[in-house]
C-alpha cells in the first residue's frame, strides 16, 4: 500500500509530470565545492538542447558571478549524472546524452575550491 | 413524565427555597464533558465516525482517555476572557507609546515577519485541524479536548494578527500573511508540513501536532520567538506569548496524554505510533531550520545559539522524555543523531539561502556585523570560520562595492520538506550536498535527507502530489515566468518588501525615526 488512505487503492496524480512543463524538462544543476550558491539550481530545458549550449550559454548565466567561474578549464571538468560519472558529448542533445526529466547534473572543477578554499 | 423526571421535579419542589447544591469539581467535569457524548442509535457509530479506524489504531475503551486539566467550557471562557482583557490593555498601551521604536534594532522586525508569515497561519491551520480531529474521534473526552484546542488556536491567530498589526503600519512584509502563506516559496515549508498532518487520519494528526510538535518541539519554535522578543524589547509580542503560554502548557500535556493513551490501548498501536513519531520528529526538525536561522542571525540581541537550544531542549529534555516513554516500548525518533550532527551547520546554511534569494522573499537579509560574526565563531568554533565566514566576507566585499549579490537561478527543492537542497553530508564532508533519490512509477524524486526519503518511500502516492513552488513557477502557475510577475503574484512590493536590509525603506525609516546612523 503506497499511502494510508480511507479509500482502498487510492492513487495520487503526480503534480510534476513531464507533460506539465510545456515541452521542457526539469534539470537540476550543482557545481561542487561552490556553496556560495546555497543549493543546487533547477531550470526548465528543452530536451533537444545541445549539451554545448547548456555548458557555454546556460551555465555562465547561472554561475558566472562566482570568481572561480572564469578560471574553469572546461576540458578538465568532471561531470556526473546523478551520482554516476558521466561523459557528455558536446554536440548531442541533453536527451541523447541520457538526461531525463528531473535529472541531476553535478560538475566538479579540479583545482577550484571556492571562496578562500572554503567550498563556498 | 417518566419516573426519574417526576422524582427530580418533586425533589426540586422540596428544596425550592434552599440554594441549589454546588457541584463538586469532578461531578461538574463529568456533566460538562463526558456526559455530552452518547452512542448514536439512528445510525451505527461506525458510519457516524468513519475516519477513526482506517489508520489501524485500535481503541478498546475511550473512557481510558485522561484529561489532565479537567477543564469545562464555562471555566475555559472565564479564564480566556481574563487573559484577553489583560492582553488588549497592554497592546493599547504599546501602540499609544510607539512601542515599536523601543526594539533593539530595525533588523529585529524581520524575525517578526518570519513569525507572522510562517507561524501565525499555522495557528489558524491548527484551529481547523483540531476542529476536524474533534469531529472525527468518537471518544467524547478526546473530542472536548480537541474543541478547546481548536478555540485556543483560533485565539492565538487572532491575538497575533491584532498585536502585529501595529508593526504593519511602520514596516514592510506584514501586509498579507495569509495570501503569502498560500503562495510564497519559503512558506510552503510550514504550509506543507501542516497540510501533511491535516490530510492524515485523526490519530496521526493528534500525534503529529499534539505530541511531536507541541510536546517535543514547541520549546524550539514558540519559545525562541518569544524569548527573542523579550530580549529585543518587543513587549507586544512578549505579551501575546505570555497570553498563549498557559494554553501551550495545556497543549503539551495533552500531547503526552494522547501518546500514552494510544500505547496503553493495544500493543498493535506501538509500531504505528513509533512510525509517526519518527516521521513527525523529522518533519518538525526540518521546519525548525527556519528557527535556527532566526536565533543565530536575525536577533540583534541573541538569546542563545541554535546549537545550545538544541542541546538543552532536544538532546537533554527530549532524551529524558523518550527514556520515560521507553516503558511503553517507544524509542528515540529515527535520525535524531543526524539532527545532532547538523546543529553546527543548520543556521548558516539557511541564512545563506535567504541571502541568496532575498530578492524573492518578503523579509530582508544582511551580512552579520563583525561583532556578530565573532559571536558565531565563538558559538560554532568547528564550522563557522572554516566553512561559512568566507562566503559572508565575499558577499560583504561585493556589497561595499554596491554589487549586492543574489542567486539568479531558482533552487532545487526537497520533495518532502520543500526546503531548498542546502543540507550537507555533515558526517563525511560538510561541503557536499546531501542528495537522496527515489524512482517511483518511472519518475525521479529528490530528497535532502534519509529522513525525508523514508517519509516519501512509505507513502509515495501522497508526496507525488506535492506543490513545489519552483516547479509551479516553471509550469506557469505563479503569475508568469519572470521574477517581477512572480513577486506581483506573491503580492510583494519590489524594492520595499524584498532585498537587502541596508538598501530597504525599513532601514532608512528606522535610521530616521531613531536618529541613528549605524556605525558600520
Amino acid at each position: 500500500m503506497a499511502v494510508k488512505a480511507l479509500a482502498p487503492n487510492y492513487t495520487g496524480v503526480p503534480r510534476d509530470a513531464e507533460e506539465n512543463f510545456h515541452g521542457n524538462r526539469l534539470l537540476y544543476l550543482h557545481w561542487r565545492n561552490h556553496l556560495m550558491f546555497a543549493s543546487p539550481i533547477c531550470i526548465p530545458v528543452p530536451p533537444d538542447m545541445p549539451f554545448a549550449v547548456l555548458r557555454d550559454e546556460v551555465l555562465p548565466g547561472l554561475y558566472g558571478s562566482h570568481p572561480d567561474f572564469d578560471k574553469i578549464d572546461w576540458e578538465k571538468v568532471q561531470w556526473q549524472h546523478g551520482q554516476d560519472d558521466w561523459t557528455p558529448e558536446q554536440a548531442k542533445s541533453l536527451a541523447d546524452n541520457g538526461l531525463v526529466h528531473k535529472s541531476l547534473v553535478q560538475f566538479r572543477t579540479p583545482g577550484l575550491t571556492g571562496i578562500a578554499g572554503s567550498g563556498s | 413524565m417518566n419516573k426519574q423526571a417526576s422524582d427530580i421535579a418533586m425533589k426540586g419542589a422540596d428544596t425550592a427555597k434552599t440554594t441549589p447544591r454546588k457541584l463538586g469539581l469532578k461531578e461538574r467535569y463529568n456533566l460538562m464533558t463526558r456526559d455530552l457524548g452518547w452512542d448514536t442509535t439512528y445510525q451505527p457509530m461506525d458510519k457516524v465516525f468513519p475516519f477513526d479506524e482506517f489508520e489501524g489504531i485500535k481503541i478498546h475503551d475511550w473512557e481510558g482517555w485522561q484529561d489532565p486539566f479537567r477543564l469545562t467550557m464555562d471555566a475555559y471562557w472565564k479564564f480566556q476572557g481574563e487573559k484577553e482583557r489583560k492582553l488588549y490593555a497592554i497592546i493599547d498601551a504599546f501602540q499609544q507609546n510607539n512601542g515599536h521604536l523601543n526594539v533593539t534594532d530595525g533588523r529585529y522586525i524581520n524575525a517578526l515577519k518570519l513569525f507572522f508569515q510562517g507561524v501565525s497561519p499555522l495557528e489558524y491551520a491548527a484551529s481547523r485541524g483540531y476542529a476536524l480531529a474533534g469531529r472525527n474521534l468518537r471518544g467524547v473526552g478526546a473530542r472536548v479536548a480537541c474543541q478547546m484546542q481548536a478555540i485556543d488556536e483560533l485565539r492565538h491567530a487572532q491575538t497575533q494578527i491584532h498585536t502585529i498589526s501595529h508593526y504593519n503600519k511602520f514596516f514592510s512584509g506584514l501586509h498579507e500573511n495569509v495570501h503569502m502563506y498560500d503562495r510564497v516559496w519559503y512558506l510552503s515549508v510550514p504550509k506543507s508540513y501542516f497540510e501533511d498532518a491535516m490530510t492524515a487520519g485523526p490519530f496521526e494528526f493528534v500525534t503529529s501536532i499534539s505530541f511531536s510538535f507541541e510536546y517535543v518541539l514547541t520549546n524550539l519554535l514558540f519559545m525562541p520567538f518569544m524569548s527573542g522578543a523579550a530580549f529585543n524589547g518587543d513587549m507586544a509580542t512578549v505579551t501575546f506569548g505570555f497570553s498563549a503560554q498557559s494554553d501551550e502548557s495545556r497543549h503539551m500535556t495533552l500531547g503526552l496524554e494522547i501518546v500514552k493513551f494510544l500505547l496503553e490501548q493495544d500493543p498493535a498501536n506501538l509500531p504505528i505510533v513509533q512510525r509517526w513519531i519518527d516521521k513527525w520528529f523529522w518533519r518538525g526538525y526540518r521546519l525548525l531550520a527556519l528557527v535556527a536561522m532566526m536565533m543565530d542571525y536575525m536577533l540583534p540581541k541573541r538569546v542563545m545559539s541554535w546549537s545550545e537550544a538544541w542541546e538543552i531542549y532536544f538532546e537533554k529534555n527530549g532524551g529524558a522524555l523518550f527514556e520515560d516513554l521507553s516503558r511503553y516500548g517507544v524509542r528515540m525518533p529515527k535520525y535524531h543523531e543526524v539532527a545532532q550532527k547538523e546543529k553546527a551547520h543548520l543556521s548558516h546554511q539557511i541564512w545563506s539561502t535567504f541571502y541568496n534569494y532575498s530578492h524573492a522573499a518578503a523579509l530582508h537579509t544582511w551580512i552579520p556585523k563583525d561583532s556578530e560574526k565573532d559571536w558565531l565563531s565563538e558559538k560554532y568554533p568547528d564550522t563557522f570560520d572554516k566553512l561559512y565566514r568566507p562566503r559572508f566576507k565575499h558577499w560583504e566585499d561585493l556589497a561595499k562595492k554596491d554589487e549586492r549579490w543574489f542567486n539568479d537561478g531558482l533552487p532545487m527543492l526537497c520533495q518532502v520538506c520543500q526546503i531548498p537542497m542546502v543540507f550537507t553530508e555533515v558526517d563525511t564532508d560538510p561541503t557536499r550536498i546531501s542528495f537522496r533519490e527515489s524512482d517511483y512509477k518511472g519518475a525521479k524524486y529528490h530528497f535532502c535527507s534519509d529522513g525525508c526519503k523514508d517519509i516519501f518511500d512509505y507513502e509515495p502516492e501522497k508526496y507525488v502530489q506535492a506543490w513545489l513552488p519552483v516547479h509551479q513557477i516553471f509550469q506557469g502557475n505563479c503569475g508568469g515566468a519572470t521574477l517581477p510577475e512572480v513577486l506581483a503574484w506573491y503580492h510583494f512590493e519590489p524594492g520595499v518588501d524584498n532585498g537587502d536590509y541596508d538598501l530597504s525603506p525599513d532601514r532608512a525609516n528606522w535610521d530616521r525615526w531613531t536618529g541613528t546612523r549605524a556605525a558600520d
